[in-house]
């Protein structure tokens, strides 16, 4: 019998953790297979979060160093220094890269790291139980936002990623989603192209995904997933938001 | 202690500046270039401190320095050091405190340092120069400690130490090529399963066996790496115990009351973690005062304390908030506790019975 369709060789044999639903298992598996795509797997070292992702490590079959919340670029811009020909990621959730690692990542961008950043956006704290985070959209609910997001109360959501674009050293930045087949392979394109960034030596590269969070949203995986496609791209909408890599437009 | 640090083989440096240490990012920013080095002047403390991290899992000699405001801030850093077990070196240049402070010299980051500063059981090995000389050494000597045990090696100098100018004979560079392979780097799954370095232990008999492991290992550098100097103890009715830059003005004190004709000696942790406590425990066989001088309000007093186990009776003289005593004001406080105690009948009583002159 021939084999048609398989695990990425860089995700390990191991069951993912991730509640029904989840789009970090669908990112994993994108990640996975650019690392496949490119031939780098032998020489990439993945900084994974706190948060959700924090067992990353269980399912990437690449070095994996463990950073403290919200200092993943920090310690991805001392992984790189001093393995320049290696491919240094970083895969974080919104509370790790735009709260509490928010100085961390603008100025890993503004040096221009040679890293790149998958940057997992759901709107939420998952993995401590649904507080806002500073992606929740206004009127969404959490556990620390009674009657949901009050922008006058809470403050409104923010953008990291338009952010970034003001930073010289970023090259590359693009808001991207797991809502739909189309939008997946979309997303895969973009972090093949976050990765190829770093090959060059461009610069700093992100991939922003808008992943669904079921269990802390409080909806079925199905209703997740279109909530995600029509409410959160009307604040977080996808496309391109920076690009001076100079590879042809397609 | 930048240029130990290059001979030493250190290669990356990451910092944040704040007075009174900016010569050594200012140093090192130079000087790394030249021998192929990085330097990189980190947003924050905090960030300085994970770069630091992402080095060490490189499997690079690197270091960070700092002062008081700012070593606060790498506390989570130093913990993850601590816990992840990778090798690092962090300088601090301690200066008056608590809060901004001031940026004059002080040793009130005793506890800090000693105590972790950071969350869960862990340990720093602290190094307490005393000259510039000494600076250099142990500099070289805390990047060897910390590839040794795998943990992070703090370096406790003082605003004074920072600003001192004395003649140093340095050693000579070692090769990289000599030092000893680390098995245990993350440099990409070339031809070997992927590692992880991680200290996130969700099983908590896991995460038990893992900080009983580290206990071991504190155990180890205990018994192996305690060091003291010890300066005129050999007929000492009295011992000053001083690190550091107290420790120098103290010789000072301690020469104008030997003139006096006082038994006076020291004793100097030059390893404030781990702590000398055997040495002291065995003065007090012999000594029954113990005079502790600090430049805080007290803190290295409690481990005197600790060590002694009641055998002896300890006063303190800690000037907190950046004071610089004179050796005269040590000296004052040296022979005030002699005489309470009566040490100087004492003195005169052998003298008597050793018919001396």
């Amino acid at each position: 019998m021939k084999k048609i369709f398989e695990a990425p060789k860089s995700l390990k044999d191991n069951l993912f953790h991730y509640c029904p639903g989840c789009g970090h298992s669908i990112i994993h598996r994108l990640v996975a297979e650019v690392i496949d795509e490119l031939g780098i797997q032998e020489r990439t070292i993945g900084v994974p979060p706190a948060g959700c992702a924090v067992l990353a490590y269980n399912y990437f079959d690449v070095d994996t160093g463990e950073a403290p919340h919200g200092r993943a670029l920090a310690v991805a811009t001392g992984l790189k220094r001093v393995l320049k020909d290696h491919v240094v990621f970083t895969y974080q959730g919104d509370g790790d890269i735009a709260a509490i690692g928010t100085a961390e990542s603008i100025h890993a961008a503004n040096r221009g790291e040679k890293v790149t950043a998958i940057f997992v956006n759901n709107g939420t704290y998952g993995m401590t139980g649904g507080q806002m985070a500073p992606t929740t959209l206004p009127g969404m609910g959490s556990t620390t936002t009674p009657g949901g997001r009050d922008v006058v109360r809470d403050g409104a959501p923010l953008d990291l990623t338009q952010m970034l674009a003001t930073a010289k050293g970023s090259v590359f930045l693009e808001r991207v989603s797991v809502a739909t087949p189309k939008d997946i392979r979309k997303a895969k394109k973009a972090i093949k192209k976050a990765f190829q960034v770093q090959l060059d030596g461009l610069g700093f590269a992100l991939v922003e995904v808008l992943s669904p969070c079921p269990t802390n949203w409080k909806m079925d995986p199905v209703a997740a997933y279109e909530w995600t496609d029509k409410e959160m791209t009307k604040i977080f909408p996808v496309g391109v938001i920076k690009d001076i890599t100079g590879y042809d437009k397609d | 202690m930048g240029e130990a640090a290059v001979r030493a083989g250190c290669r990356y440096y990451f910092g944040y500046p704040i007075t009174p240490q900016n010569e050594v990012p200012e140093y090192m920013s130079g000087r790394l270039l030249q021998v192929g080095g990085t330097f990189v002047q980190a947003e924050s403390e905090l960030a300085s401190i994970n770069m630091v991290i992402g080095a060490a899992m490189a499997g690079a000699r690197v270091m960070t320095s700092s002062s008081s405001p700012g070593v606060s801030l790498m506390q989570e850093g130093i913990s993850y050091l601590a816990g992840l077990e990778l090798p690092a070196v962090i300088a601090n240049v301690v200066r008056g405190g608590p809060g901004l402070g001031n940026i004059a010299p002080a040793q009130s980051d005793y506890f800090q340092a000693t105590r972790g500063g950071g969350h869960g059981d862990y340990r720093t090995i602290v190094l307490a120069p005393a000259s510039c000389q000494e600076l250099c050494d142990l500099t070289v000597k805390a990047f060897d400690l910390a590839d040794k045990y795998r943990n992070p090696v703090m370096i406790m100098g003082d605003g004074m130490m920072g600003q001192m100018m004395e003649p140093v004979e340095f050693p000579e560079a070692i090769d990289l090529a000599d030092l000893p392979a680390k098995d245990w780097t993350l440099t990409g799954a070339k031809g070997r399963p992927s590692r992880v370095i991680l200290s996130l232990l969700l099983n908590p008999k896991v995460l038990e066996d893992h900080n009983f492991k580290l206990v071991r290992k504190y155990d180890a550098v205990t018994r192996e790496e305690t060091d003291w100097e010890e300066y005129m103890l050999e007929d000492a009715r009295q011992v000053v115990v001083a690190y550091g830059t107290a420790a120098r003005i103290a010789k000072g004190a301690i020469k104008r009351v030997r003139e006096m004709g006082l038994k006076v000696g020291l004793l100097r942790p030059k390893t404030l973690w781990p702590f000398p406590d055997k040495p002291l425990k065995d003065l007090t066989r012999v000594v029954r005062q113990l005079l502790v001088f600090e430049m805080s309000a007290g803190q290295m007093v409690e481990d005197v304390r600790l060590a002694v186990e009641g055998q002896a009776q300890v006063h303190l003289y800690g000037r907190p908030g950046g004071v610089i005593p004179t050796p005269d004001e040590v000296a004052h406080q040296i022979s005030h506790y002699y005489y309470q105690a009566g040490l100087m009948d004492k003195d005169q009583q052998s003298g008597r019975l050793g018919g001396a002159a």
